[in-house]
């Protein structure tokens, strides 16, 4: 290992434009020298910024440091520049069964077995997140880790360290709500339209009082000033706006051109956490949106 | 070296971070900057802060406190802000390689020497 690391890197210093920083990072990550993995994938990925190899690399990285807010972003551009992906679709299902959504990283599984219906590990993990348990699932995951474009292979102690989602108090939500099954139901999700009016979803103030239309109402230009925002600054367009209060954490997306979606949560949840779940409850807006419209 | 410059030192230290500026969130009027070539500081000031006025009337919607971060994430890169009690509120533009948690943790930390 210590001669093929050496062999690649006096490669990448011959000719620092080869993709030899792949396989560079891959060695160093498995050797456990993440820091000095880490350098030579962003290395590869100001070179080459568009390549989906450089970003799945960069993520399995993220994720051996802890970073899995950051493994998430660096997957899901993976995906970005190559949707079937088997190694960042079986990377995110990873962190979504981290986080307790089984149901996303099932959704997540599903897609890599689409893409690559040959691979035996993606149906064994299938499997066994269906039992819904965290040590089964832990270990599905292991199993499933393909050579080199993999997901995280998660350490027990880490793992277990995951504290589970907070409780969850609230009624049902109603039976044609978007949110019915996700996490709390509908409260903190408020799903908007461009003229500030609620379509779906609950937001209640601290004191139990209804806040939905009072926030939907300022909502209304988000969109249009975060776009705007965003493209006079030459960072194309929005993807997402984090919130931090001392009372909450709000993570605000865009499900469609017309409509945007906001999460709250209290700030004990991790704002990655909130990510997740705001993206998930997107995929559900869309889905419901398609159904009503 | 004032406080002010200090603090856009701080900031624009964080590996991608293309520049950092103070501004008022009032009238977003630009009170310092350190800004790389092609990033138009007054745009970020004036487009931050009425994103920020927003916000801070939506957590106020909900019964919430004011927010004391606020990232907007673009597909080239993000926005990052921390809003401080003075009126002022201090922006970073960050390109997407840029560490948001590094870049966070310098904002709020620089913020509060600030305040």
């Amino acid at each position: 290992m210590i001669d093929e690391i050496r062999t690649l890197t006096q490669r990448l210093a011959d000719e620092p434009s080869s993709l030899a920083f792949l396989e560079l990072g891959e060695s160093l990550r498995r050797r456990g020298q993440v820091e000095a993995a880490y350098k030579v994938a962003r290395g590869g990925l100001n070179r080459y910024p568009g390549l989906a190899d450089a970003h799945d690399l960069m993520a399995r990285i993220l994720s051996d440091q802890g970073d899995f807010a950051g493994a998430f972003d660096a997957w899901a551009d993976a995906l970005r520049f190559d949707p079937m992906r088997t190694g960042a679709l079986k990377g995110i299902a990873f962190l979504y069964f981290r986080a307790g959504d089984v149901d996303a990283a099932l959704e997540h599984l599903q897609r890599a077995a689409e893409a690559d219906p040959d691979d035996p590990a993606v149906s064994q993990a299938i499997a066994r997140v269906k039992q819904d348990s965290r040590e089964a699932g832990r270990e599905a995951f292991t199993a499933a880790e393909p050579e080199p474009n993999a997901g995280p292979k998660p350490e027990p102690a880490r793992a277990t360290g995951v504290p589970p989602l907070p409780p969850l108090p609230p009624p049902p939500p109603p039976a044609d709500s978007p949110f019915a099954g996700i996490d709390a139901g509908d409260n903190g999700l408020l799903l908007v339209d461009a003229n500030g009016m609620c379509l779906a979803g609950r937001l209640t103030m601290p004191d139990g009082a209804d806040a939905a239309e009072r926030v939907a109402a300022q909502l209304a230009g988000v969109t249009r000033e975060a776009a705007r925002a965003t493209r006079l600054l030459g960072l194309g367009s929005w993807h997402s706006i984090a919130v931090e209060s001392p009372d909450a954490h709000l993570f605000l997306v865009a499900p469609t051109a017309e409509t945007l979606l906001l999460a709250v949560r209290g700030p004990e949840l991790p704002m990655a956490r909130v990510g997740l779940l705001a993206e998930r409850a997107t995929r559900a807006a869309r889905g419901w949106l398609g159904r009503v419209q | 070296m004032n406080a002010a410059e200090a603090a856009l030192d701080r900031v624009t230290r964080v590996p991608g971070v293309r520049g950092a500026l103070l501004a008022s969130s009032a009238d977003g009027l630009v009170i310092a900057e350190q800004l790389m070539n092609g990033v138009d500081g007054r745009a970020a000031a004036a487009l931050t802060g009425s994103l920020v006025a927003r916000l801070a009337r939506t957590t106020a919607g909900a019964g919430l406190g004011a927010p004391v971060f606020l990232h907007l994430r673009g597909e080239e890169g993000s926005i990052l802000a921390v809003p401080g009690g003075d009126g002022l509120v201090l922006v970073a533009v960050a390109g997407p390689e840029a560490n948001v948690g590094l870049a966070r943790l310098e904002m709020l930390d620089a913020a509060g020497r600030l305040g």
